[in-house]
């Protein structure tokens, strides 16, 4: 077998990976995680979490995230802040290419990159980016006290969220593109009951306007109409996209919108390689399932690893 | 100690401390709400161990200190801006690694 820096690299810190991390470093493989940012990955951004069982009286993202990275610390997990651009797989050695050009080689990979807010893709949303458009309530909603603000989506994030928004904006409106909600019933429930959001059903915000920040949005309905409101924020939850920049995507097996295949013990098609969280292709993105599939992925890659030797 | 070397920044200092420094300064603005600002918190710390004598590394906590951010336009954090001369060489916004932020860092120092 060919000599390698690491038995196992694990790419991203989110749960997917740092669980990963604390079952490879408890087995005492010789592992490392990689992470781009800081360890956390898209918890980090979460407010407040109430469907992570173990804590009976919910936790915040960070708090969350704070004790996994520190769990994994206690069996010495080694963890590294580098941006991976490159990964070469056509040997029976993986390995990853930093942007600082540091090459790091493993025999197997578990690959955590995890997902990123969509973007809706409208006149204005890149140029007011942090000045009125947000992607990350629980960062930016303490700016918008007294004001009125826009949520744009249906699902979970967005419905939580604007619950969150209303404790700072003095009213919330959330827009969305169907005329029914896609959020969790006891989300919808409490969104309902809320005075201070509003709701605009069957339409889509088509630009952001405003001098030096967001003043105002354009918005059509379904039968075409325009209409103009006045906001000094937009929240934009839609949903997500995967991290796939630096992934073989095609050698590894990805789905239309890019995300990761695997089959049930996390396997892409190439062996030695698990991918695992938000970055593979499934219907459910939730913290507690990219916890476990970051079990999963470690379990798998310590098979593949004693099939090696 | 950790954090020893962090300048925690006012309104009131900001102007003579940054804007009229011979140093270049990187600010992070932040707040203690803030789930990303947290976990920034130890590289900001690092970057201010490593950095001293040649960037002035401070933190501006935006909800005691509502004027300056106003006057940058802030509405997100972390916001992390990079002042040379009283001007702004460089700007981001989001948990970016300790690498990233290095790399912004050359650019003065």
């Amino acid at each position: 077998m060919a000599k390698t820096d690491y038995q196992l690299i694990i790419l991203g810190g989110g749960p997917a990976g740092l669980t990963a991390g604390l079952y490879a470093a408890r087995d005492r493989l010789k592992v490392l995680l990689v992470e781009k940012g800081v360890v956390g990955g898209q918890v980090l951004v979460t407010d407040w979490i109430d469907n992570y069982p173990g804590f009976p009286e919910g936790v915040t993202g960070s708090e969350l995230v704070e004790k996994m990275a520190a769990q994994a610390a206690r069996f010495e997990l080694e963890t590294k802040n580098g941006n991976v651009v490159k990964i070469n797989l056509t040997d029976e050695i993986k390995k990853l290419i930093l942007e600082s050009g540091e090459e790091l080689t493993c025999q197997a990979l578990i690959i955590c990159t995890g997902a990123r807010p969509n973007k809706l893709g409208i006149a204005g949303e890149d140029e007011f980016t942090g000045k009125g458009v947000s992607y990350c309530a629980t960062c930016d909603g303490p700016f918008y006290r007294d004001q009125e603000i826009l949520v744009v989506g249906g699902g979970d994030t967005a419905i939580q969220e604007a619950e969150f928004l209303t404790k700072f904006a003095r009213k919330v409106t959330v827009v969305h593109r169907r005329d029914t909600l896609r959020a969790t019933k006891i989300l919808q429930e409490k969104a309902f009951a809320n005075e201070r959001i509003d709701f605009i059903w069957n339409s889509n915000v088509v630009a952001i306007e405003g001098e030096k920040e967001v003043e105002r949005v354009k918005l059509r309905n379904i039968d075409g109409e325009e209409k103009e409101i006045a906001a000094s924020g937009v929240f934009i939850l839609i949903g997500t996209i995967p991290n796939n920049e630096m992934l073989p995507l095609e050698k590894l097996g990805a789905d239309e919108y890019g995300f990761i295949k695997t089959d049930d013990d996390m396997r892409t098609k190439v062996p030695g390689v698990m991918a695992a969280g938000d970055i593979r292709s499934k219907t459910v993105r939730q913290i507690i399932n990219g916890a476990g599939e970051g079990a999963v992925a470690a379990i798998a890659s310590e098979h593949y690893l004693s099939g090696l030797n | 100690m950790a954090g020893d070397n962090v300048k925690h920044l006012t309104d009131a200092e900001f102007e003579e401390y940054v804007l009229k420094s011979d140093l270049p300064s990187l600010v992070d603005f932040w707040a203690p709400w803030c789930g990303p600002c947290k976990a920034i918190g130890p590289v900001i710390e690092e970057l201010a161990d490593e950095y001293v004598g040649k960037v002035q590394i401070t933190k501006m906590n935006v909800d005691d200190n509502p004027t300056t951010p106003g006057k940058y336009s802030i509405r997100a954090i972390p916001t992390l801006i990079l002042f040379k001369g009283g001007e702004i060489i460089d700007q981001v916004t989001g948990a970016v690694g300790k690498t990233q932020l290095i790399a912004m860092l050359k650019k003065v120092a």
